[in-house]
């Protein structure tokens, strides 16, 4: 809301006296065209309207593979979203958000997978009953 | 009246007479004694018109150094509410035995747990820590302010209108009766039909904006104005530890304000998450919030092992052993804590492959802790060590988080937790690494950086008098329960039956009331220190011999902090630079541009106050009106463009002068 302003506030009383040294100033977001805009919004409507294609016409019998199509499409499209939206690569910001980005699927990637593992052992010790396959719906 | 009910319910809510706690006579004294005490303290503020004072200097201040005091007062204020719940539990398990069924009823005993958990936790820990943070990080990394000045305000008064939630609980309807983490199916709409919960979920999310702003506000302060030449391997530790703490607090926090989330829905729009019905699961909570739990134990601890870090190489007049190592210890730390968090609940029900997963990470993650224990006494090792009283709080940290460190490895092997866990020996290990951890290191920063931040240190016979009360109350209170424990007591229980326990309690009673003395004596120490603060100024600006930037600067420090920034060549910058003769520039000085302040911050938190209150109590005429307010003032808030100003370059050259004459009076 306000962090544009205050950011030049605090940061202004710095540049003042030492710009030869500040760092601040290499980096930033990557380069930003409307070429740019254009190729990510036509990925992004394409990668909306296959999905939702599969789903309405029922092209794949199985709604387990459908489900996992959609998935795909749907990590395409954080990438996309990433590059073309947010201009994030590998050097943007001095590489931070590279790290932050690893960081942050790392973290998911624990989370996930950890929760299904826990609750997956969960339930198999828990209600025995309901992982039998005989039982599933 | 009877002919609008609907309109009574509308804007009323569940909210009547009955919530006032009129035949809880312990709840109303208390009551009477916080209106007649809030009353006098209001009166004295108005009757020395320091209302104008606060307003401007304090409350819409953005400058880091005020809003990390206030942090710290914010703390310590519910410190005090949170050790009277403590001391009130202690207390009623040493006379409730037998017959005597104590004076507090079960529902009453069972809010009192709760309320103490939460807010030791998140009102007295997480303030401290991010008020130390606050004050201290700009200053180590030669800034002139935080990132974002005026979040930094909306953060703290956030964190403040939480606080302010749990205390009003006390007075207006109660609080959770389900324990700090408020487990369902407990804390599902069927068990707690009642605003206990309501108050704990809404008191969590508001100041959880707060926690999370504060920690993205913090983590671009020290990523992006770091004085020039700092390298990332030449900060300060404690800056290097509240970097590490504020990734932990951006990655884990979303997940708690998603589960509560996910937990008001069930108890506000019928939703089944964790429930038993239409595939909900109340163990994906318990799994949930310690995703979020776990990361937070290592919120609270890394900025003080930041804390000791400083205290260590300070007193004993070393460079830190091993700053490289205690550095990605603190990275190896910051990772593992994502990958440990079932041993929280290995009873549950997981298998012995999942179990012994994350009873071997727990056990990984004690490595790099033992490391940073290794490096503090190496640097202690043939230095010339002054006890003062950070070192004394530092000395006592090690002796006691050794002693937890240790019987949390033993919680952490699967099968010895089956017996072990809930019991209360479980909680002599949590307060063993948390008052021995958390609550020491507060204890150490607060004496170190005191004079720094107010420019007179604080009274030492006073602080030894608390030192040596809390430390033994600690082991009195607390050694007891570890007994008890490996006797299967478990924890949160009102009433015993076996008389031979009762002689454990009555020692902890004990330590308790030496805490309470130790507390006490604390608050002495402030007064009897501002009392003799000519007695005690610090007129150098650097007190104990200090190695960082922070110490470079005047006690208290200017409103810029600094009239140059400061240029780095090396770790610890000011004790090279005291090495090598380094002059303060006396002329040349320009103006300074900073940030202004403003009231966006406390009047939106205060509009968060309300709406909490409103959600909680169900009024929802009211919540809609604080929900359209808040909006209105922060949108308002972005088209004030009035938000900075010139530190007049003639007037920095004043208090520069004033610093020299000071200086000069000195030597």
């Amino acid at each position: 809301m306000s962090a544009h302003t205050d950011v030049h506030a605090a940061h202004d009383g710095h540049d003042h006296h030492h710009d030869p040294h500040d760092e601040h100033h290499d980096d930033g977001i990557g380069h930003v065209s409307l070429k740019g805009y254009m190729i990510g919004f036509v990925l992004a409507v394409l990668l909306t309207a296959v999905p939702f294609a599969l789903v309405m016409s029922g092209g794949l019998k199985d709604s387990g593979t459908t489900a996992l199509v959609i998935l795909g499409f749907a990590a395409v499209q954080i990438v996309v979203h990433m590059v073309y939206f947010l201009h994030m690569n590998a050097k943007s910001e001095g590489g931070w958000n590279m790290l932050a980005l690893i960081f942050t699927a790392v973290l998911v990637l624990i989370t996930l997978s950890g929760s299904i593992w826990v609750m997956y052992h969960l339930n198999h010790n828990m209600m025995p009953a309901l992982m039998d396959p005989r039982n599933l719906p | 009246m009877s002919d609008h009910p609907d309109l009574t319910k509308l804007i009323f809510g569940r909210l009547s007479w009955d919530a006032i706690p009129f035949h809880e006579p312990i709840l109303l004294a208390t009551f009477a004694a916080v209106l007649v005490g809030g009353l006098v303290l209001l009166g004295l503020i108005t009757k020395y018109r320091l209302w104008g004072y606060l307003w401007h200097e304090w409350f819409t201040s953005i400058d880091h150094k005020k809003i990390g005091i206030m942090y710290m007062v914010l703390g310590l204020v519910m410190l005090l509410r949170g050790f009277a719940d403590a001391i009130m539990m202690r207390l009623q398990q040493a006379i409730s035995f037998g017959d005597n069924l104590g004076y507090l009823p079960p529902h009453h005993y069972d809010q009192v747990f709760t309320a103490h958990g939460v807010i030791m936790i998140f009102f007295v820990a997480m303030p401290i820590v991010t008020g130390l943070m606050n004050y201290i990080v700009p200053l180590q990394i030669g800034a002139r302010d935080v990132a974002f000045p005026f979040l930094n305000n909306f953060s703290f008064w956030m964190t403040t209108s939480g606080a302010v939630l749990v205390m009003a609980s006390l007075f207006v309807g109660e609080f959770a009766r389900t324990g700090w983490l408020a487990y369902p199916p407990l804390s599902g709409i069927l068990a707690s039909p009642d605003v206990g919960v309501d108050y704990y979920i809404w008191s969590l999310q508001i100041a959880g904006v707060g926690t999370l702003l504060s920690g993205v506000n913090l983590l671009v302060t020290i990523i992006k104005m770091r004085a020039p030449g700092m390298k990332l391997m030449q900060m300060p530790v404690f800056t290097w530890t509240a970097l590490c703490t504020n990734v932990l607090i951006i990655a884990a926090f979303p997940v708690l304000t998603a589960v509560l989330a996910l937990l008001s829905m069930d108890r506000y729009l019928g939703t089944h998450m964790f429930t038993n019905e239409l595939g909900g699961n109340a163990m994906m909570y318990v799994n949930l919030i310690w995703i979020w739990g776990h990361p937070e134990v290592y919120i609270l601890i890394l900025p003080m092992f930041g804390v000791f870090s400083e205290v260590v190489s300070t007193f004993a007049g070393k460079r830190l052993f091993g700053y490289t190592s205690m550095v990605y210890a603190t990275i190896v730390i910051t990772v593992l804590s994502y990958l440990v968090w079932l041993h929280h609940f290995f009873t549950m029900g997981s298998g012995a492959s999942v179990n012994s997963f994350f009873g071997i990470t727990t056990m990984i993650i004690s490595i790099p802790t033992g490391a940073k224990i290794f490096n503090w006494l190496f640097t202690m090792y043939r230095g010339r060590i002054r006890f003062e009283l950070p070192m004394m709080w530092v000395v006592a940290f090690m002796v006691t988080f050794v002693i937890g460190g240790m019987t949390g490895v033993l919680l952490a092997v699967p099968p010895a937790d089956f017996s072990l866990h809930n019991s209360l020996f479980l909680i002599a290990h949590f307060h063993n690494v948390i008052i021995g951890g958390v609550l020491f290191g507060a204890f150490a920063a607060i004496n170190f950086w005191f004079p720094k931040a107010f420019g007179f240190r604080l009274d030492p016979f006073w602080g030894k008098c608390s030192f040596w009360l809390w430390v033994v109350g600690f082991y009195f209170a607390f050694m007891p329960l570890y007994v008890l424990g490996l006797m299967g007591v478990t924890r949160r229980i009102s009433h015993f039956e076996d008389p031979s326990l009762q002689i454990w309690f009555q020692i902890a009673a004990f330590g308790a009331v030496l805490i309470a003395l130790g507390i006490g004596a604390m608050l002495i120490q402030f007064v009897v220190s501002f009392l003799r603060r000519e007695q005690l100024r610090d007129v150098t600006g650097d007190p104990w011999g200090g190695r960082t930037l922070e110490w470079s600067t005047s006690s208290p420090p200017p409103a810029y902090n600094f009239a140059f920034t400061p240029v780095v060549h090396d770790g610890d910058a000011w004790w090279q630079m005291k090495r090598l003769g380094w002059q303060r520039p006396l002329a040349g000085f320009i103006d300074i541009h900073m940030p202004k302040n403003t009231g966006a911050g406390i009047i939106l938190a205060g509009i968060s106050t309300v709406l909490g209150f409103a959600m909680i109590w169900q009024m929802w005429l009211l919540a809609a009106l604080a929900f359209v307010s808040l909006l209105a003032v922060a949108i308002g808030h972005t088209f004030n463009y009035n938000r900075e100003y010139y530190i007049q370059a003639a007037d920095v050259a004043r208090v520069e002068a004033a610093r020299t004459e000071q200086l000069a009076s000195h030597v």
